[in-house]
C-alpha cells in the first residue's frame, strides 16, 4: 500500500540529498550579499533547485522583472512535462485540490522516485514524500545561511554529485529490464552531450536542452516501441527482452 | 535591490515555478487513451532524467577525474540494483577519496 509512512520513508534519501544542495544554496546566497531571510523565503515558496540558484544571480545582479519571468519559466518548463507524466500515475478519483497540493512538491527528485511505484499514487503517499523532502530542503537552506564558516571545500565538492547519483539509481535498474528504456536513455544522453559540447547549441539554456532531449528521445521511443494499451489502466513500463515492447 | 523588489522577485519566481507544475496536473485528469501519447509519457521521465544527469554530472565536482570516477561508481552500483541512498553516498565517498589523494 502506498501509505503516508511509505512516502515519508521514500523521501528520506531525497531529503538527505537536498540537505547538501540547499546548504550550498543558503551559503551562496549569503556570499552574494542577499539579506539572510531571502534564501529561506525562496526555499519555502519555490521548492526548486536550479530556479533558486538562478534566482540569487538575478537578485544580486538587480535583474528586471521580465528577465526574472523569462529565465525562471525557461528553467521550469520541464515541470510541465513531468506534471503531465505524473498526472497519468495518480489514483483515478483524486480531487483537483489534492492535485494542486501535489503540484507544489513535484520536484525532479520527488517525481523521479514516485514514478518508480507500480501502484497508482495516493494522496497519502505523495504527502509523505513531499513533507519529508520539503523539510530537508528548508533545513538545509537555514543551516547554509547560518553556517558562518564554510565546510571544507573537499567535502562540499564531494556532495555535489549526490543528486546526480540518485538519478542514476532511478533510471538504470528499469533500463536493465527494458531495452526500449535503455535506448531512450542512451539517445537522450548523446543528444544532451551534443547540446553541451557543440559550440552554437551550447548557447541554449539548460531548461530548453532538457526538454528537447527528453521529448526527442521519448518521442522516438514511443514511435518505435509503442506500449500495448490495457483497458482503463496505465500502461506498464515494457520489461521484455525482445525488440518489440509487449506489456504483460 | 530594495526589500520590496526582492519580495516581488521571489513572488514572481514562486508563480513561475508553481504554474508549470500545477496546470498539467489540474487540467489532465483523464487517462490519456492515445497509444502514442501514453507511450511517450511513459518514456519521458527516463529521457528527461538522463538529459539532466549527463554530461553535467562530470563537472559536478572539483575535477573532471573525480566526476568521472564518481559517475562510474554510481553506474556500477545502480546496475547492481543498489538503493538510492547507497548509490548516492557511495558516489560522494568515491569523489571524496579521489579528491583527497
Amino acid at each position: 500500500m502506498l501509505t503516508f509512512r511509505k512516502g515519508f520513508k521514500d523521501g528520506i534519501p531525497i531529503a538527505l540529498g537536498y540537505l547538501s544542495v540547499s546548504f550550498a544554496f543558503g551559503m551562496l546566497a549569503v556570499e552574494k550579499g542577499l539579506p539572510l531571510w531571502s534564501p529561506v523565503l525562496l526555499s519555502i515558496s519555490n521548492f526548486t533547485g536550479t530556479g533558486q540558484f538562478a534566482g540569487i544571480d538575478l537578485i544580486s545582479s538587480n535583474a528586471g522583472l521580465w528577465e526574472v519571468v523569462f529565465t525562471i519559466l525557461v528553467i521550469n518548463i520541464r515541470y510541465m512535462l513531468m506534471s503531465l507524466s505524473l498526472s497519468q500515475r495518480l489514483v483515478k478519483d483524486m480531487p483537483v485540490w489534492q492535485r494542486m497540493v501535489i503540484a507544489f512538491g513535484n520536484t525532479d527528485e520527488i517525481f523521479g522516485v514516485s514514478i518508480q511505484q507500480k501502484e497508482p499514487l495516493t494522496m497519502r503517499y505523495m504527502t509523505g514524500i513531499i513533507l519529508c523532502s520539503y523539510t530537508g530542503w528548508n533545513a538545509g537552506t537555514v543551516l547554509g545561511v547560518l553556517a558562518s564558516s564554510a565546510l571544507p571545500v573537499m567535502v562540499r565538492t564531494a556532495l555535489g554529485i549526490a543528486l546526480y547519483a540518485m538519478f542514476i539509481a532511478i533510471i538504470i535498474p528499469p533500463a536493465r529490464e527494458s531495452k526500449p528504456i535503455m535506448k531512450v536513455i542512451v539517445l537522450s544522453v548523446l543528444l544532451s552531450c551534443v547540446f553541451s559540447y557543440v559550440p552554437v547549441l551550447s548557447g541554449l539554456g539548460s531548461g530548453w536542452t532538457i526538454i528537447i532531449c527528453g521529448v526527442i528521445s521519448a518521442g522516438l521511443g514511443a514511435y518505435f516501441f509503442p506500449l500495448e494499451m490495457k483497458d482503463s489502466d496505465t500502461p506498464d513500463v515494457p520489461d521484455d527482452t525482445d525488440e518489440q515492447a509487449v506489456i504483460k | 535591490m530594495s526589500i520590496q523588489k526582492i519580495l516581488l522577485v521571489i513572488l514572481i519566481m514562486a508563480l513561475c515555478t508553481y504554474l508549470p507544475r500545477m496546470l498539467p496536473l489540474a487540467l489532465f485528469r483523464q487517462k490519456i487513451k492515445n497509444q502514442y501519447i501514453s507511450s511517450l509519457l511513459c518514456y519521458l521521465p527516463y529521457g528527461i532524467l538522463a538529459a539532466m544527469v549527463f554530461p553535467d554530472i562530470f563537472s559536478s565536482t572539483a575535477s573532471i577525474v573525480s566526476g568521472i570516477t564518481g559517475t562510474a561508481a554510481a553506474l556500477f552500483l545502480a546496475y547492481r540494483r543498489r538503493g538510492l541512498l547507497t548509490v548516492s553516498i557511495s558516489a560522494c565517498l568515491t569523489v571524496f577519496v579521489v579528491s583527497v589523494r
